[in-house]
């Protein structure tokens, strides 16, 4: 998916000379066709997350549209208050490619695992949010970056992901995809945990519970009118983030039932990271797994909701 | 102190008036800096405030923004009466300046360490498009606390970046204290030299040195350049100049508004 969506930015740089490339620190021959054709688009600017999103403000507001590449935790932690006012108060097109999102980094411990990024974008008035679920989805996404006047956060999968998404369902920013009908249960699930709810739905459509998934590719601003539409019609909801349980998409989903259809909130259980820093390390699967992140774990999370 | 300072800082302190706040001591130490600025170096069209051609100038030090207005509405930006809206609830001019609200501001600052990096981002769009503006940044001695201010000092000096100029108002007096106490900038000069810029010094209230620095910018077409202005927080009010509690002043009452236009009678 990273692969992907950097590929997709020289194309767009391709095809629009208002894109540029902004990297910190990243690995050797990153993007390197784009920087030997389009030299003056192409920059990396160092260990200096501050810095670059202000950068890349200050060539936004020039008409540029520029795409900003590094790790997650220090594209949101470390430069906070960059994203927050030069970003997002001046509301301005920059977009933020987060790599790593969630667990991809297990190995590496806790400094690098970002497990919040989503809960403290949300709450930033004029932020975009968006994970795909695999690195087809991520290309028809990363075309409608071009028109979409607002800061955008994409989070990354670790890449080689499963595709599970369909060339059918287009792609629109906001709107949610159903990627399979619920009939009983429906899965809300965003990035590559839609893979995980899609083997859910198997394993419990094969015990007779019907599921569905409800892919939501944007955290914000959230498909609300597919929850208005879906809610009423299912008896149980799990929301499956690879996320703190703490300001992600489950919170999102509640919020948001809590202030238009209170009676539906019931229905909601949310799966996502405890509330506690990383203990272990190992692999994105193994912390998923200690963090009860599993089909299992959603299967048994929904047959209680039903 | 010359009758058109002195006019400045009236507007500042009608401001001041009608907000019943503001950041006295480092809007004082700014106005001949910005003056020169605005009088004889930036370009703009102030009915046409968005004009692509315009001189792009960032107030890093957004606390100082009562300077900033006032230089603005003597410019035409926007009505002068608009200064006494200041820090009211439905007020364009807020305690911190805002892109987008304002006429002629460029970028929302008041965060400290922000503007350098935004102008960093201009003055490479500018090159990279062969655009003829300059980009102009102030920024407070304090703000340089900052560790981002130095991280875009870094990537300025990598671009060569010619078209940017920085300004440093250095009237050594931070919000605690004096700066030598807080966090000691010194040697200030051999700082910005070592991180690339091209570095000169000059007092900060002597409008002719003012001019002849800014006639010669870029000082050097390989570099950005970095002014250390020194000057005088408070200054034109003796009895707040060099102190550190008239950095930030709320509740105003009448006898120091009167006290601050009979300095400037």
């Amino acid at each position: 998916m990273r692969k992907t969506s950097l590929e997709c930015i020289y194309e767009l740089a391709k095809r629009d000379d208002r894109v540029v490339f902004i990297g910190s620190d990243l690995g050797p021959g990153v993007l390197d066709l784009m920087k030997k054709e389009m030299p003056g688009r192409f920059f990396m600017e160092g260990v200096s997350e501050q810095h670059i999103v202000g950068m890349a403000a200050g060539m936004a507001m020039e008409g540029f549209i520029p795409f900003v590449n590094t790790i997650a935790t220090f594209l949101t932690r470390r430069c906070y208050e960059q994203v927050a006012l030069d970003l997002c108060l001046q509301d301005l097109p920059v977009r933020l490619i987060a790599n790593g999102g969630g667990a991809v980094y297990a190995p590496l411990g806790p400094t690098h695992l970002a497990v919040e990024d989503i809960a403290i974008l949300r709450a930033l008035p004029n932020m975009t949010i968006v994970a795909p679920c695999d690195a087809e989805e991520m290309k028809r996404f990363m075309i409608k970056t071009l028109g979409w006047h607002h800061p955008i956060y994409i989070r990354l999968a670790k890449g080689g992901d499963a595709v599970v998404s369909k060339e059918q369902n287009g792609f629109e920013i906001g709107k949610a995809i159903v990627l399979r009908e619920p009939g009983q249960g429906l899965f809300i699930s965003t990035g590559i945990m839609t893979q995980l709810a899609l083997k859910a739905t198997e394993q419990l459509n094969v015990e007779g519970f019907s599921c569905g998934v409800l892919h939501m590719h944007t955290i914000k601003p959230l498909d609300n009118n597919s929850l208005l539409y879906w809610f009423p019609k299912v008896k149980g909801v799990v929301t499956v983030e690879e996320h703190t349980r703490i300001g992600g998409l489950g919170s999102a989903v509640l919020e948001f039932c809590n202030d238009e259809m209170p009676e539906q909130a019931a229905k909601i259980s949310r799966i996502g990271i405890p509330d506690k820093f990383a203990d272990q390390y190992g692999s994105q699967n193994s912390l998923l797994g200690h963090w009860g992140i599993t089909v299992d774990s959603l299967c048994v999370a929904m047959r209680k909701q039903l | 102190m010359d009758q058109r300072s002195k006019y400045l800082r009236k507007l500042i302190v009608q401001a001041l008036e009608g907000g019943g706040r503001g950041h006295i001591g480092a809007s004082m130490s700014l106005v001949e800096i910005l003056r020169v600025l605005y009088d004889s170096y930036l370009r703009y069209q102030p009915a046409n405030a968005n004009w692509a051609e315009r001189d792009r100038f960032i107030l890093s030090k957004g606390h100082g923004c009562l300077a900033l207005y006032a230089i603005l509405a003597d410019k035409d930006f926007f009505p002068k009466e608009y200064l006494r809206t200041f820090c009211k609830p439905a007020s364009l001019l807020g305690g911190h300046p805002e892109r987008g609200k304002v006429p002629g501001i460029e970028a929302s600052t008041g965060a400290l360490g922000h503007g350098l990096s935004m102008g960093v981002g201009m003055a490479l769009a500018a090159k990279i498009r062969e655009q003829i503006y300059r980009v102009v940044v102030v920024v407070g001695d304090g703000e340089i606390n900052e560790g981002s201010v130095w991280e875009a000092a870094l990537s300025a000096a990598k671009h060569k970046l010619s078209n940017l100029t920085v300004f440093v108002d250095y009237n050594k007096l931070q919000s605690y204290g004096p700066n030598h106490e807080v966090l000691n900038l010194e040697p200030l000069a051999d700082k910005w030299c070592s991180f690339g810029f091209e570095v000169e010094e000059v007092d900060g209230h002597d409008i002719n040195a003012l001019e002849k620095l800014t006639k010669r910018l870029p000082l050097n077409n390989q570099k950005p350049t970095l002014v250390i202005c020194h000057t005088i927080k408070g200054k034109g009010f003796p009895f707040a100049e060099g102190k550190a509690e008239w950095h930030h002043k709320s509740g105003l009452k009448p006898e120091d508004i009167a006290a601050m236009y009979e300095c400037l009678s």
